[in-house]
């Protein structure tokens, strides 16, 4: 394959009416489009020589079809010259900074050396309004300069004083023209105009380009009508206008008139450039909507620049629903049957593999099942014709495959594909798997790799984009598989790991000590790819038994030593170590699980430190087969047991209540002390603040501990035997704060971080008396939500509510316009062969990448080497 | 507590950074390890420094930027929060990243940690007097104020006994008083008189006729500043790490350096305009790192440094704070079509054309937009390895 042209460079200037002229094949005059035929008027807006759109018709000026012929420009005469809109500022600042009877720049060339810098030292800047002082004199000419006045969108006119009176002229775009014209190149250069390809009279159109046809398509609609692109109608109206200028002209029409009409061209043309400009009324549609033009085209997020541009619609992709499958390995991707059938990968037939693509295009576009052989859906020939495969021809035309033609064959097993879950926040949102094809309408996936994708099941889709080419293929498998983005370059530490189910199922079969039986044993490792099992912990009665350590060891690498505390640790003062009582002082000797519970902190997605030590020793291979292990084993220990959570589950004793009652009249009690105290004025205010504020942060305050004294008592009465307390402990999901809200109080709400205050006058429902400032007056809520709210709370909950709804909302789009100035700042810049970082232009940024040349992802949570980890490693000890 | 000295002596060989000898030293430090065992550990930590090596190519730029913005959607929203001191206010969160990110001249919440010389830092009470070096103070906390109405006076009668507890003499408020409403406060229709001796000044209108202008001197005697630094509202004195520690509300960097028994060594403010213009870019990067960092860490985010080290340097990288944004960094690229495809995309073509840009085609949206391989990663490589056929 030839190295493909790269494109050098691209230079911007301006067209000269005579360049537009040049490239123009038709003058454009009628305002007409399509005769009663449908046949394009000649010199018409739809002339066949700006090229076609309808299939069949063919290009009068390239002789090419529709799909073929790119389009040529056409121009339109105008009758008097226009202002270009998105020029008037130029036009304002020369008009300000250039002589109106001689043209040149009102500073003398010393002055303007001042500014600009020596003709070898142009590190000065350019020429500003602000250098010109206004209505002074010539320096070159001595003539009188007179105050320009601009007014939106395009009118312009100069200030005279006529017998002590100011009085305004008009100047129109013929004025303005002829005196850019006579303005001499080497005055331009100082104002940062270049005169070779941008002469300032080019701004004042004379002669306006028409858009090729092919830019301005018209559509057909049902019922057979056609419909003109918004630029057409704009070109109609401007033709329309222009023509009649011309007539008027011609005619010999009074002043008034040709004003009139030379504004409304005006108008015609500044919004045919520009619909949204300032203090002019945007051109509508015949249905009221405002026409898109150029300037709109271009604009904004769905325009030409970020819409088409830097983004574009891709084929050979797909999107459904997702839904877990802990059976799949993290690497691979279920894909449904219908899914498979469609997406194709083209393989050129070489005389290696013809026999096995013929028979491929034999099996034909429709794969009964999953198991069934991949099929194909075309096959390309030398010439690039395709054939279709269906059901008639498939023997024919595997028989005429051969060598250098191609097979779109479908998905099968084992390709690579990139899937995708918006929004794509970092370089984990698009990812490498493997097909798996599964029947069903979903893709599938290990909930395992939900946390950097950040998906979850209650609804989400995602995407599938497959690699058409081999070297599209080799970076999908070597840079962008799950394999290689365990590690986040965000801290350096594994965010694929647990969630979830597995955080529980493994801190259920490795808390504590416990004994399993062969079968058991065998039932919890049979998916974990487990060669032979370790001698048994212990034989009773001729029966073999092995510790739930053990079990969790087999998955373990051999090689693995470490020790650090479990999420479970409460970080007592002198820590037990292995008889630690909630078992939480994990101890890995020689891949063997000596003491403590594996939970969050070992497998976690974001923690998992055994995750994170496997990935650093023994590489990301065996710690993406771990992770798979690690799946599988915990979903039949959580399976094993079984593992539910009821309304019952938050149910607490007599004694429980009435102590949680309790709590909360007291507070109740100290919170109407406090005030009573406020109301007499006895209140000390603290430092810097303000006796209300004071009270209301003691309240809060007291409330606070009431909430969390009752959370106490609950945790207290349930233990790990309760579903909600295991989860919180594992760290699978959910906090004490959450048990707390369940069973015991659901505490404050507030709004801004205050006590709800708004309301009616002096009180929030019209339920409390005006003034009141008790704690169930401004949204305490005592009651559990199982115990049920009652009105007034509900009502607050609902307002606190709120608040975290609007917050979410807001954040999201202002941290998606963070990131999107932070990923445009910072984008071109990449770490050199000499280890600089530099941009992509070659300027240099930092010295050593970070200051000390380590890569993010690869350290250890920041540092460059994990000295920890290895001493623990050899010499076996905690450290 | 050391390391045997044969050991310590191959670790201070190894070609390792600083901080990684030092953890070899910390961890290996009264442990019991064979020659064998010590061989491996350094071979191993030698070993995986090196793997730890950025590649060449690598897009550093895309990295940090996501790693920076993808935390943003997890944190709060809520402005104000009470850091470290209940009394002060600050912003924290997403608003104060974005903040940073704009290099805002004034931030919305502008606070100052000023830490004290060895001579104030162990006592509170003279920490205190520090603050009262600091700490905007308003002249009616310093003596009685009243409204004369009959003879169109405001008299004030200055408290000794707070001025000798604020160390400052009256005759020293009685000079400054009556100067900074002329210079600061720009009222300068008033006459004054001093009473060295009881300690009284009497401030009377020009302009006798209105009542209107007795009561607006009045305002302007009870507020006008006449001990600390105009600009800070106030000085929280709190204890942390075995020493006293002024927290302030407001900033003026300059001003407070100026106040003996202040640590100029150690005290920060989170305005980083004030920080470059007072101590120059190179504090003001350092600045923009701390404060990022300081604001994820607290929402308990964890991002490494390197990715903010690349933006604060991107955002110094001309000697001045540049926003990250259409008016900084992104504005102000070479590139025509990658400024046109940020924003205000209309304009940036339309002044090109004029002033005969060309783009070289360099940078990543660029290369996009035309549809050519960019520049980074796998991109960027120009040589092919050719398989050597050995026989």
């Amino acid at each position: 394959m030839p190295s493909p042209k790269r494109i050098g460079q691209i230079e911007f200037g301006l067209l000269s009416p005579k360049e537009i002229r040049e490239m123009s094949v038709r003058k454009i005059i009628w305002a007409d489009t399509y005769d009663d035929d449908g046949f394009p008027y000649p010199q018409g807006l739809m002339d066949l020589n700006l090229g076609v759109i309808d299939p069949g018709l063919r290009c009068k000026t390239c002789d090419q079809k529709a799909s073929e012929c790119p389009g040529h420009f056409g121009h339109i005469e105008l009758a008097k010259p226009v202002i270009h809109v998105g020029y008037t500022r130029l036009i304002r600042k020369l008009l300000r900074v250039t002589c109106r009877s001689c043209g040149r720049v009102l500073l003398s060339p010393e002055e303007i050396e001042k500014v600009v810098g020596t003709e070898d030292d142009q590190t000065g800047d350019l020429l500003s309004e602000k250098d010109v002082k206004k209505e002074r004199i010539c320096p070159h000419c001595g003539d009188q300069q007179l105050k320009i006045n601009f007014e939106k969108p395009t009118t312009f006119s100069e200030v005279v004083v006529e017998d002590g009176k100011k009085v305004e002229h008009k100047l129109t775009p013929a004025d303005i023209r002829s005196r850019m014209e006579k303005i001499p190149n080497e005055d331009l250069t100082p104002l940062g105009i270049n005169p070779d390809v941008a002469r300032p009279e080019w701004t004042i159109l004379t002669v306006l380009p028409v858009p090729p046809v092919t830019m301005r398509p018209s559509i057909i609609l049902e019922n057979g009508q056609r419909s003109e692109d918004d630029l057409t109608h704009k070109l109609v109206d401007i033709i329309r206008i222009n023509q009649r200028f011309k007539e008027n002209q011609d005619a010999g029409a009074p002043q008034l008139i040709i004003e009139d009409l030379w504004e409304l061209l005006q108008y015609h043309v500044t919004t045919y450039m520009d619909n949204e400009v300032a203090g002019c009324p945007p051109a509508r549609h015949r249905s009221g909507r405002p026409l898109k033009t150029l300037s709109q085209r271009l604009k904004g997020k769905d325009g030409r620049f970020r819409g088409s541009l830097s983004g574009k619609r891709v084929n050979f992709s797909s999107r459904t629903v997702i839904s877990p499958d802990p059976n799949l390995s993290v690497r691979q991707v279920g894909v449904p049957r219908a899914v498979a059938n469609e997406m194709t990968i083209p393989v050129r037939v070489t005389i290696h593999n013809i026999e096995e693509l013929k028979q491929i295009a034999r099996n034909g576009p429709l794969r009964p099942d999953v198991n069934s052989p991949c099929g194909a859906n075309y096959v390309i020939r030398p010439d690039a014709r395709r054939l279709r495969l269906a059901e008639g021809n498939l023997d024919t035309v595997a028989d005429m495959i051969e060598p250098t033609w191609t097979v779109e064959r479908h998905l099968r097993d084992g390709d690579v594909v990139l899937f995708n879950r918006q929004p794509s926040l970092h370089r984990m949102s698009i990812m490498a798997h493997r097909v798996k094809v599964m029947e069903g309408k979903t893709f599938r996936l290990n909930p395992a790799v939900c946390p950097p994708y950040n998906a979850d099941f209650d609804g989400d889709e995602m995407n599938m984009h497959v690699p058409q080419t081999e070297e599209a293929r080799a970076e999908a498998t070597i840079l962008i598989s799950v394999q290689e983005n365990i590690l986040s370059p965000r801290f350096g530490g594994p965010i694929i790991g647990g969630i979830h189910d597995h955080v529980s199922g493994i801190f259920m079969l490795t808390h504590d000590t416990r004994w399993f039986k062969k079968e058991e044993a065998l039932y919890l490792l049979r998916y974990s790819g487990i060669e032979r099992m370790p001698a048994p912990g212990k034989v009773e009665n001729g029966v073999e038994y092995w510790t739930n350590k053990q079990v969790f060891s087999t998955i373990l690498p051999t090689h693995l030593n470490m020790v650090f505390q479990a999420s479970s640790c409460q970080n007592c003062d002198t820590c037990k170590k292995e008889l630690c009582e909630r078992d939480a002082y994990v101890r890995i000797f020689d891949g063997i699980l000596e003491s403590g519970t594996i939970d969050k902190k070992a497998i976690g997605a974001f923690d998992g430190q055994i995750v994170n030590r496997i990935i650093r020793q023994e590489g990301m291979s065996r710690a993406t087969d771990f992770i798979d292990d690690m799946t599988k084993l915990s979903i039949r220990a959580i399976m094993f047991d079984g593992f539910s959570f009821g309304i019952d589950d938050e149910d607490l004793s007599k004694t429980e209540y009435g102590q949680i009652d309790e709590i909360l009249k007291n507070a109740a009690l100290d919170v109407d002390r406090r005030i009573k105290v406020y109301e007499d004025g006895q209140l000390e205010p603290m430092p810097g603040r303000t006796v209300e504020e004071t009270l209301e942060m003691q309240i809060m305050q007291v409330l606070g501990k009431a909430r969390d004294l009752t959370g106490q008592i609950a945790g207290q009465h349930l233990g790990l035997g309760n579903s909600a307390v295991l989860m919180a402990v594992s760290g699978a999901r959910g906090s004490m704060l959450n048990l707390t809200q369940m069973a015991g109080c659901i505490g404050q709400q507030s709004v801004r971080g205050e006590r709800i205050v708004r309301g009616y006058d002096d009180r929030t429902l019209p339920h409390f008396r005006k003034g009141e400032r008790g704690s169930d007056a401004h949204g305490f809520i005592q009651h559990s939500y199982k115990g049920g709210l009652n009105p007034t709370e509900f009502f607050f909950h609902a307002i606190g509510g709120r608040e975290g709804l609007v917050d979410t909302a807001v954040r999201t789009s202002q941290s998606g316009y963070l990131q999107r100035r932070l990923i445009n700042a910072l984008q071109d810049l990449k770490v050199a062969y000499d280890g600089t970082v530099r941009t992509t232009g070659g300027r240099i940024i930092q010295f050593e990448y970070g200051e000390d040349g380590t890569d993010p992802t690869r350290s250890a949570f920041g540092d460059p080497v994990d000295v920890k980890g290895i001493v623990e490693s050899i010499i076996k000890e905690a450290v | 507590m050391a390391l045997a000295e044969k050991y310590d002596k191959k670790v201070e060989a190894a070609d390792l950074p600083v901080k990684t000898k030092d953890q070899i030293r910390k961890f290996l430090a009264d442990k019991e390890i064979t020659d064998t065992q010590f061989k491996q550990i350094l071979e191993r930590v030698i070993k995986e420094y090196l793997s730890t090596r950025i590649e060449p190519c690598e897009a550093v730029g895309v990295i940090a930027a996501q790693s920076i913005g993808e935390p943003g959607t997890q944190m709060t929203m809520r402005t104000f929060h009470y850091a470290g001191v209940a009394e002060i206010n600050v912003t924290l969160g997403l608003p104060r990243l974005i903040e940073i990110m704009d290099a805002r001249k004034e931030p919305s919440t502008p606070t100052m940690t000023v830490y004290l010389e060895e001579e104030y830092r162990n006592d509170r009470d003279k920490a205190r007097e520090v603050s009262w070096q600091i700490e905007a103070a308003p002249l009616h906390e310093f003596g009685d104020i009243t409204t004369d109405m009959e003879n169109m006076h405001v008299v004030v009668h200055l408290n000794t006994k707070v001025c000798d507890k604020r160390k400052i003499s009256p005759g020293e408020i009685m000079e400054v008083g009556p100067k900074k409403i002329r210079d600061r406060r720009h009222y300068r229709d008033f006459e004054h008189d001093i009473d060295e001796d009881k300690a009284i000044i009497t401030f009377s209108p020009k302009d006798k006729e209105s009542y209107q202008n007795l009561f607006q001197l009045a305002e302007h005697v009870r507020n006008v500043i006449v001990q600390g630094i105009d600009d800070i509202l106030r000085v929280v004195v709190r204890k942390e790490g075995g020493e006293y520690i002024l927290y302030t509300e407001g900033s003026n960097l300059k001003d407070v350096f100026d106040v003996a028994g202040v640590d100029t060594t150690r005290t920060r403010t989170n305005n980083i305009s004030e920080c470059a213009s007072v101590l120059g870019i190179e504090a003001a990067r350092n600045a923009i790192i701390f404060e990022a960092v300081s604001t994820l860490n607290e929402q308990g985010i964890l991002v490494d440094v390197r990715h903010l080290m690349l933006v604060a340097d991107m955002m110094c990288m001309e000697g001045e704070v540049k926003q990250i944004g259409r008016h900084g960094i992104a504005g102000e690229k070479e590139s025509v079509l990658s400024r046109a495809a940020f924003e205000v995309t209309v304009n940036h073509l339309l002044d090109a054309a004029v002033a005969n840009e060309t783009d070289e085609l360099s940078g990543v949206t660029e290369n996009v937009i035309v549809g050519q391989p960019i520049q980074l990663g796998t991109g960027d490589v120009k040589l092919i390895a050719v398989r050597q056929h050995d026989n």
